[in-house]
């Protein structure tokens, strides 16, 4: 059962062929068996998952109408709040923290009677590309258990992978809930900036964090996407207007006569064979479906790393004074006599990781006088060239599209004295979080040389999230009938797995 | 472009409230420079005819009704705190004794 799709899940609680309760001891027995190699979850709330399944089994036994994914379990990025249930972002600083109140997206996964397991790791702060800079060590990837799974949501991609959990929740600043589907073969959605609430989401980068759905199917990921979007009045960002038809959308997964741009830019030198070989066939595959391929041109994306990595550092040296060890969080160096200045000091020297300080100190330095203009200031135009840039090639077609990543999942330990070449891996995800816009990847194949996955990614106009799901269901589908079975079931089986 | 050298960095580390030690300074400020080499790119394109964007959305202030929420409760609300004391958060001294 737990190698089923969410919409399989479901159907058999509706049939009465299983409970809530059973499909929730499968997946924690299946952590029980396979977490302690891959790492995905920091935190296993068996006793409030299974209070939530018997709750739900209970509903259904009395007749209560259930929303579609009521019963399912799902996996929680360690970034988002949840009462009672410890909440660290993967940081020290945060170590023994049980948040008072529920982030909006759980009060919404709640009500849709959906099942929390637990907490995932995460990169500290969402600052990383690989889940290595995490605090309570990495995630490893359960197509290679030497690999990364991706970063910052490493933990909720993997869990996927591993069949811990058929849905998991993300959060994407730069590529934080797509590049990690991409490696580890299952699909992401980042949603446009403000449609999903950030009530609760621990800051990185304001203006671009976004919290979003992933699964192993694209109508998986469209049923949760439903579930946890629209507008919030407790985040004055989250958009006022109907959430985009998405379920539809990704049921029909129709394409005939859609026009989708291939960008020139995020393709080609740099980009590895298999990772272009499996897009080319992608392309081919939607055409044959009806769509009409064109390419496109958005030549001020080559600077989109540089501005991002000036934006977010900016936004987050100014996030992260809140952890001052004075109202959460751990403290240290209060002895008596001790100043509150030197217990911040100490305190944020002993809580934050390497990558964390470094960004915080380049944030600082890119906001300080004399340097705003330079830096920060001419961040901001390269913003608005990119949405200028995405704004003139949706003129021409009705989703933009390219490979997810330039690579496959590298090894642990590869890049992680080398900040630039990591950073270097988000060159293809980061343009949509400038823009506010939407950002989809899907698996589309493994590559040749190295037999592991290849995302797709699928951009749609802000507010336009549907034309992601058509466009994904349609590509899953012509993928599907190629391969006889999803991808998943080509990964080598895990010690243990049931 | 301006370098940045290990006294600056021990500056941006104080302005950011952290207490590096001498072998961290030493790493960042290496690893700061090349960073910012890297993204200081960003001026090749940011003519003065350009506007800033600081935000992907058209808001302007957005307001809600002045009508009193329920919100945490005190207990709630000193929950996480590394200490309180009366029913308050308690933190270090913050003048200095002869104030």
């Amino acid at each position: 059962m737990i190698r089923k799709s969410a919409v399989e899940m479901a159907a058999a609680l509706a049939k009465g062929e299983t409970t809530s309760l059973a499909l929730t001891q499968a997946h924690l027995d299946q952590i029980a068996a396979v977490d302690g190699a891959v790492h995905a979850f920091l935190h296993v709330d068996t006793e409030g998952a299974l209070a939530q399944a018997g709750a739900i089994d209970k509903a259904r036994a009395a007749g209560e109408k259930l929303s579609p994914l009521a019963g399912i379990p799902l996996a929680l990025k360690d970034v988002l709040t949840q009462k009672g249930v410890p909440t660290t972002c993967g940081s020290k600083i945060l170590e023994g923290w049980r948040p008072p109140y529920d982030s909006t997206v759980v009060t919404n996964l709640k009500r849709a009677g959906i099942v929390i397991l637990g907490k995932t790791n995460m990169d500290e702060f969402a600052m990383g590309s690989s889940t290595e800079n995490s605090a309570y060590g990495p995630t490893h990837n359960p197509w290679d258990l030497t690999r990364i799974p991706g970063g910052s949501g490493g933990g909720s991609s993997a869990a996927l992978a591993a069949f811990e959990a058929p849905l998991a929740i993300g959060t994407d600043t730069g590529g934080s809930i797509r590049q990690p589907a991409a490696v580890t073969g299952t699909v992401g959605v980042k949603p446009t900036y403000g449609g999903v609430s950030r009530y609760g989401l621990v800051a990185f980068s304001s203006s671009l964090d976004q919290a979003g759905p992933c699964a192993r199917t694209v109508l998986d990921t469209a049923l949760l996407h439903e579930a946890i979007a629209g507008h919030d009045v407790r985040d004055a960002t989250s958009i006022n207007a109907p959430v985009p038809q998405v379920v539809a959308a990704a049921k029909s997964g129709d394409v005939k006569g859609l026009k989708i741009g291939v960008i020139k830019e995020l393709n080609g030198d740099g980009y590895q064979a298999g990772v272009r070989t499996r897009f080319d066939e992608s392309l081919q595959l939607l055409a044959a479906a009806g769509a009409e391929i064109i390419e496109v041109s958005c030549p001020n994306f080559e600077y989109a790393l540089a501005a991002y990595y000036l934006i977010a550092p900016s936004e987050c040296s100014s996030n992260l004074a809140r952890f001052d060890a004075m109202r959460y969080g751990i403290r240290v160096g209060d002895e008596a006599g001790a100043s509150a200045e030197s217990v911040m000091n100490l305190t944020r020297e002993v809580g934050f990781g390497r990558e964390v300080k470094r960004r915080i100190i380049l944030g600082t330095y890119a906001l300080s006088s004399g340097y705003y203009d330079a830096y920060y200031g001419s961040a901001q135009k390269v913003r608005t060239l990119i949405t200028h840039d995405f704004i003139r090639a949706f003129e021409k077609c009705d989703v933009l599209v390219s490979p997810t990543c330039p690579t496959t999942a590298f090894k642990i330990g590869e890049k992680a004295s080398d900040p630039l070449a990591m950073y270097l891996n988000d060159i293809a995800t980061i343009p949509v979080n400038m823009a506010g816009i939407g950002g989809m990847s899907l698996p589309c194949g493994l590559a040749p040389e190295d037999g592991l996955p290849v995302g797709f990614q699928i951009m749609a106009p802000a507010m336009q999230d549907q034309r992601m799901y058509s466009v994904g269901a349609a590509l899953e589908a012509a993928l599907l009938s190629k391969w006889g079975a999803p991808l998943l079931s080509q990964i080598p089986a895990l010690a243990g797995s049931k | 472009m301006s370098s940045l050298s290990r006294s600056d960095v021990a500056n941006l580390a104080r302005l950011a409230r952290i207490d590096m030690s001498d072998s961290e300074l030493d790493a960042l400020s290496g690893e700061l420079d090349v960073i910012l080499n890297a993204v200081a790119r960003v001026q090749e394109v940011a003519r003065p005819d350009i506007e800033a964007t600081s935000h992907p959305l058209p808001l302007k202030n957005v307001y809600r009704p002045d009508v009193v929420q329920p919100s945490l409760s005190n207990a709630e609300a000193l929950s996480g705190a590394p200490a309180s004391e009366d029913e308050r958060f308690r933190v270090p001294q913050i003048l200095g004794e002869e104030a």
